[in-house]
């Protein structure tokens, strides 16, 4: 199997797609990526030749954020809205939605699981 | 939807004129405002507001991570003090 950007080996799958097991990588720079190294994007990458392979690497690495340095770029983000006590560093402090989404229901992605509080009503017992 | 670039950044003119005065004058003495809305541009830095959150005023020191955030960003506006009957919740992140 090929191996692309150090530790991604994309498997027997069009080019296009297995470039998207990248982190960071999705369809649109998949498809860019294929064009700048001027391959078609449907063939195989276990077809693809070892220069080709030598091309995409340079080119991600010269063109792409991607894998630990894109992670760290995030988390960079994250904790500098936290250092500086905006509103949005202290919904990502509380892990709470940080984009003004309602959290009367729902919003259990950040939230976590429903944490269930004794003696609160439920709905079948007010009726 | 984010603002037009055409227009640049709001910066509440009344706001801006005070901080241009304090930087001649050297002054570190806070500024009082209830322009919430108002970018905080390179200039702000090293400034101190009190920014109004409709009840009293969050002192506010800008730092150079804060630029091109609002004021009102940093004075939260409500307070949870956690659900009745759940002993003790974390208190406040908010530190002033």
């Amino acid at each position: 199997m090929p191996r692309v950007a150090g530790v991604d080996i994309p498997n027997d799958k069009q080019t296009v797609i297995s470039l998207q097991y990248i982190f960071g990588i999705g369809p649109a720079f998949a498809l860019e990526i294929c064009e700048k190294v001027g391959i078609d994007p449907k063939t195989r990458a276990k077809e693809l030749m070892e220069d080709q392979l030598g091309k995409i690497n340079t080119i991600l690495e010269r063109d792409y954020v991607i894998e630990g340095a894109l992670r760290r770029q995030t988390q960079q983000n994250i904790s500098r809205l936290r250092e500086i006590g905006c509103y949005r560093g202290m919904r990502h402090r509380r892990g709470l939605p940080v984009r003004g989404q309602r959290t009367k229901t729902n919003a259990r992605t950040r939230k976590g699981p429903r944490k269930t509080v004794a003696g609160k009503k439920s709905v079948k017992e007010l009726r | 939807m984010t603002r037009s670039a055409k227009k640049g950044p709001y910066v509440d003119e009344k706001v801006f004129r005070k901080v241009q005065k304090a930087l001649q004058a050297g002054s570190h003495e806070a500024i009082k405002t209830w322009a919430r809305a108002c970018t905080i541009v390179p200039e702000f830095i090293g400034m101190t507001f009190m920014v109004h959150n409709g009840k009293m005023f969050h002192k506010v020191f800008v730092t150079e991570d804060m630029v091109g955030h609002k004021l009102g960003e940093f004075s939260p506006t409500r307070t949870f003090r956690g659900h009745s009957g759940r002993k003790a919740a974390t208190p406040g992140a908010a530190p002033a």
